[in-house]
């Protein structure tokens, strides 16, 4: 039987007064891509921080190699999180630190390694992204793409078993789009990591993904393989992978009549 | 009128859960301070940035301050035929009030400023979030050092601004105006007191160090994580660390003279 590494079990969360996410369940099985789809402003990203620990769920747990993150002590959550890395959407890099000090950092401030050990080391994690020669820019210098794969490279310094995305396609251009796809799958396979992608790109996600989870009004709509889900006869799934505009979900957000709006209640 | 009153109770609610926020911050900041001390390079670092590159306009506005103190202060002494004491007036003035509340209200414009916007954005493009989850604590790796460096860089500066505004007042009164060099310096010597005067300078600018970072620190990591939530935190400290620093001057005057 396969491991699994996160497991999401009837998990509620709102802010003050918006529930987010109401009884969501997941696995997410050791080794696979798995990827977490919805519209904008379901709750994806959100999901992300809750498997972190930044936020505390309402109901339900989030277990990380068997281990309920919210239940963590300060000490107890930061070992989790040595476990786990995150690549922020727009790479959260700091900018007063070159591309190599971003990459160095985790392995500076967590680690007894020596700066030449740690030298070694981030090159070839920049190598693994294919920036290794730009290990002296700033993030300022750099693409979009391009400072997204620093980012990876900063989110895998310290040898991850867990490696969360969070909308790594958003505002890349079509070989930038390419080159992240192929990095979240060599990466995941050639170090046996656990991914987990929070995205709404239908087909770069389809072309990677093991499983994919949608989540539509606080409740994973639909789930399966990329095949299972193309096939779907969901009105909502089927709306969503061929990206009609209208559907299930309305293009209008919710609102009154049109013609009193514009003419007034005594029309 | 409801409305008013509901305004003016949801602000002051709002106002009393901020102080609560920034004396939690400043607790964990205070618990989370020992990494600063073992690894001070960090803190050197941010003396640097918040210290040093305040110098140009502490001295400068130093400088001014004591030209016109030595100005004003001849053209009233001189009424009373006691023009030697221009010295004592100035060095008194500097090293008790001026130089500590004139400094930090300049860092807090200078250097409160870009603390609370180099935080701010460093939250609004999920460098704190992104610190966190590297299992690295953003208040012990960022917010700390910079206090530290906030309250350590103060008082240098203070001196530093007393000492170039007496220098500003003596190029006036000597040189300038012509008073004797000799009385200048003597008189200043013999009034100036090393505990009541110094001593109680410095507690002023070790006690502002502390206020004016605080409140930069604090209103960089509350600040909303948009453009005009940084800008607004901006605002906010300045404003808020001018009026701490001039109703503590006070407060602490009023201990130090009683």
């Amino acid at each position: 039987m396969t491991q699994n590494i996160v497991e999401i079990d009837n998990l509620s969360f709102g802010y003050k007064n918006r529930t987010l996410h109401k009884g969501i369940s997941m696995t997410f099985p050791k080794g696979k891509v798995v990827a977490i789809m919805g519209g904008s402003g379901s709750g994806k990203t959100t999901l992300l921080r809750l498997i972190g620990g930044q936020f505390k769920p309402s109901a339900g747990e989030v277990r990380v190699t068997g281990e309920v993150v919210h239940k963590q002590s300060r000490g107890g959550l930061y070992q989790l999180r040595r476990k786990m890395g995150m690549l922020f959407q727009q790479g959260a890099l700091f900018t007063d630190l070159s591309v190599y000090d971003n990459v160095a950092f985790p392995m500076r401030e967590l680690s007894d390694l020596s700066e030449s050990m740690i030298r070694d080391l981030v090159l070839l994690k920049l190598h693994a992204v294919g920036l290794r020669g730009a290990h002296q820019l700033m993030p300022t210098e750099l693409s979009g793409g391009m400072a997204r794969r620093v980012a990876l490279a900063r989110a895998i310094a310290l040898d991850p078993q867990i490696m969360m995305y969070d909308e790594p396609f958003a505002g890349l251009d079509p070989i930038s789009m390419a080159v992240i796809c192929d990095l979240i799958r060599t990466l995941n396979d050639a170090l046996g990591i656990t991914s987990i992608v929070v995205t709404h790109d239908v087909e770069e996600t389809f072309s990677f993904a093991d499983y994919i989870y949608f989540v539509a009004d606080g409740v994973v709509a639909a789930e399966g393989s990329p095949d299972d889900l193309r096939q779907s006869t969901l009105p909502f799934i089927h709306q969503f992978v061929h990206g009609e505009k209208d559907g299930p979900v309305p293009f209008h957000y919710a609102t009154g009549d049109y013609k009193q709006d514009l003419l007034g209640p005594e029309a | 009128m409801i409305n008013f009153l509901r305004n003016v109770g949801s602000n002051f609610i709002d106002q009393i859960w901020r102080l609560g926020a920034g004396g939690r911050l400043f607790g964990l900041m205070l618990i989370s301070s020992g990494e600063s001390f073992r690894r001070f390079r960090l803190v050197v670092r941010e003396v640097y940035f918040t210290g040093v590159n305040s110098l140009v306009i502490i001295s400068v506005s130093a400088f001014f301050v004591g030209m016109v103190l030595a100005l004003q202060g001849y053209h009233t002494l001189q009424k009373y035929g006691s023009s030697e004491a221009i010295g004592v007036l100035v060095a008194l003035a500097l090293v008790r009030e001026l130089g500590p509340v004139v400094t930090a209200l300049l860092f807090a414009g200078r250097a409160g400023t870009a603390i609370t916007a180099e935080i701010g954005l460093m939250k609004a493009t999920e460098q704190l979030s992104a610190m966190e989850m590297m299992a690295v604590s953003p208040i012990a790796r960022v917010i700390a050092p910079k206090f530290w460096a906030g309250v350590i860089s103060l008082p240098i500066l203070a001196a530093l601004f007393s000492m170039i505004g007496i220098l500003g007042g003596y190029l006036v009164a000597v040189p300038l105006i012509g008073v004797d060099a000799g009385a200048f310096w003597s008189q200043m010597q013999a009034n100036v007191d090393w505990q009541f005067d110094i001593l109680n300078g410095v507690i002023k600018s070790v006690v502002f160090g502390v206020a004016c970072t605080m409140i930069a620190l604090f209103e960089g990591y509350d600040a909303p994580p948009t453009a005009e939530g940084v800008s607004r935190a901006t605002t906010r400290t300045v404003v808020t660390s001018s009026l701490a620093v001039l109703a503590l001057d006070f407060a602490l005057t009023s201990f130090m003279i009683i």
